[in-house]
């Protein structure tokens, strides 16, 4: 269990099941903490399951169940004794359309940290949090305001904002910037680099430009033949946009497959 | 094939590089035939043709930033494209020799020849025949001629080491041939040099196949080493 240590979050022979269809097969992946890592491969080959697996936001879908070990601290997520809403509070997720509570901005920060039982200065942990977020400045003002009247990019850093209250050890992303413009997508990226100074991130992307910009380690995903996904190349993101070692990663990083 | 156009793109780089080569190919075997019939008309034109083989590489420098731009290369692409832009440079400086060439010839004016010249051809032809098929290597990412090919510098290293003596032994027997000498001397560097450069364009096309970086052998330093006894 000494190596869980350096890493944040650990997974061993993960495998994720609908039924009896095996979507995701045998996932070793050893998650560095304060990284960023990204999660790429071509449409369907099962990168949001995996992601969804690390804070068992696959539990609510009907037959779908995990064998395999997922550590956290040497502790595994998927054992019969954990609370996976405990799991989600310390794991956070980030969405790929921006999903704000239909209250104030306010609210969307203290409300999650309120039913968490968070006991101090609530007005210093909606700013702090902002203030993480990089939307402070812009909302200062109206915070009582509707987290509706935000754009986009706004309201994904409202989400952002509303994990991190939370205090999560790691946060993962599904496509946080794919409903976002350009603009409010360098956004993400850049606090996506002041957040890991905190926090683990782990990021599915369709975008490689963003993985290559964002991201420090980088897994590969695709199917196999009998359609369950799996990881074929994990690196440095470094390595696996210049010099992949895996042939399958070369033609899909090189825009040749998917 | 999904990047039909990208790919087309890249032969069409590849196919001016080779273009760029054979422009330096044939201004280092002129520049020295030149040089052996003392014909001035011709290193004129060698230096005017220079200037071409610049406008060539800076219009491929610019079609490969166009390329960078707007198709956001990874890995192997990434390699060939950043690798093209350093074996262009190489390729404008190995004109730069041939330019060299032609200009001394222009600056010994009346001066007739040290001796004939023998060695500096066979130098000169050794060197754009590595060069030929150095390119050939890139083109086709052949990985073993490229490494290969550094081991044939050798024989150019030896025709310099062999023009230096001789050279020097003109230099003793009369100080009145210091300059002429030296003529030749800088005109046999120049090609010594072009034959080096060889090796680093053989570096890329590695580097360009297998993502590995290597210095495959410095015949500078042997040539160095050769010269201190």
């Amino acid at each position: 269990m000494q190596n869980t240590r350096t890493y944040a979050i650990e997974s061993n022979d993960l495998s994720i099941h609908y039924g009896t269809f095996t979507a995701v097969r045998g996932v070793n992946l050893k998650i560095e903490r304060q990284k960023i890592t990204a999660i790429i491969g071509p449409s369907g080959c099962g990168k949001s399951t995996l992601l969804r697996s690390f804070n068992r936001m696959n539990d609510f879908v009907p037959g779908c169940y995990a064998t395999g070990e997922l550590l956290l601290q040497g502790q595994n997520l998927y054992s019969k004794d954990i609370d996976p809403v405990e799991v989600r509070r310390k794991i956070g997720m980030v969405f790929q359309k921006p999903n704000p509570f239909p209250k104030s901005i306010y609210e969307n920060i203290a409300w999650g940290a309120r039913i968490n039982g968070f006991k101090g200065k609530m007005d210093d942990l909606v700013e702090q949090s902002l203030r993480s977020a990089a939307l402070w400045e812009e909302v200062k003002d109206k915070l009582q305001e509707s987290a509706y009247a935000l754009s986009g990019g706004q309201q994904q850093r409202l989400c952002i904002a509303r994990t991190i209250a939370i205090q999560p050890e790691i946060i993962l992303m599904d496509e946080p910037a794919s409903a976002l413009d350009p603009i409010s997508t360098l956004r993400i990226e850049e606090l996506m680099q002041e957040l890991k100074k905190n926090y683990t991130i782990l990021i599915v992307t369709h975008n490689m430009q963003q993985a290559a910009r964002a991201s420090d380690y980088t897994a590969m995903m695709m199917i196999d033949d009998q359609r369950a996904g799996g990881v074929i190349e994990f690196d440095e993101t470094k390595s696996i946009f210049t010099r992949p070692k895996d042939k399958r990663t070369e033609d899909y990083v090189t825009g040749r497959f998917g | 094939m999904i990047r039909k156009t990208f790919e087309s793109d890249i032969q069409q780089v590849k196919d001016e590089v080779i273009a760029l080569g054979s422009m330096v190919e044939h201004a280092i075997i002129s520049s020295v035939e030149a040089l052996k019939k003392r014909d001035i008309k011709a290193a004129e034109r060698i230096i005017a043709e220079d200037k071409e083989i610049n406008k060539k590489r800076f219009a491929i420098e610019n079609q490969l930033m166009i390329l960078i731009a707007t198709q956001q290369p990874m890995a192997h692409d990434l390699r060939l494209l950043a690798s093209t832009m350093e074996i262009i440079s190489e390729l404008e400086r190995m004109g730069d020799y041939a330019k060299g060439i032609a200009n001394i010839n222009m600056r010994m004016g009346e001066e007739s020849l040290l001796k004939p010249l023998i060695d500096v051809p066979r130098m000169a032809q050794k060197g754009a025949d590595m060069l030929h098929r150095a390119l050939t290597a890139f083109v086709h990412e052949d990985v073993a001629t490229a490494q290969a090919l550094p081991v044939e510098d050798d024989e150019v290293d030896a025709l310099y080491n062999q023009i230096y003596r001789e050279l020097m032994v003109f230099v003793i027997e009369d100080p009145k041939n210091i300059e002429r000498a030296n003529w030749l001397l800088w005109v046999a560097h120049n090609l010594e040099r072009f034959a080096d450069r060889v090796t680093n364009i053989c570096e890329r096309t590695i580097f360009i196949a297998t993502g590995e970086f290597g210095e495959i052998k410095s015949s500078d330093d042997e040539f160095w080493k050769s010269q201190k006894k």
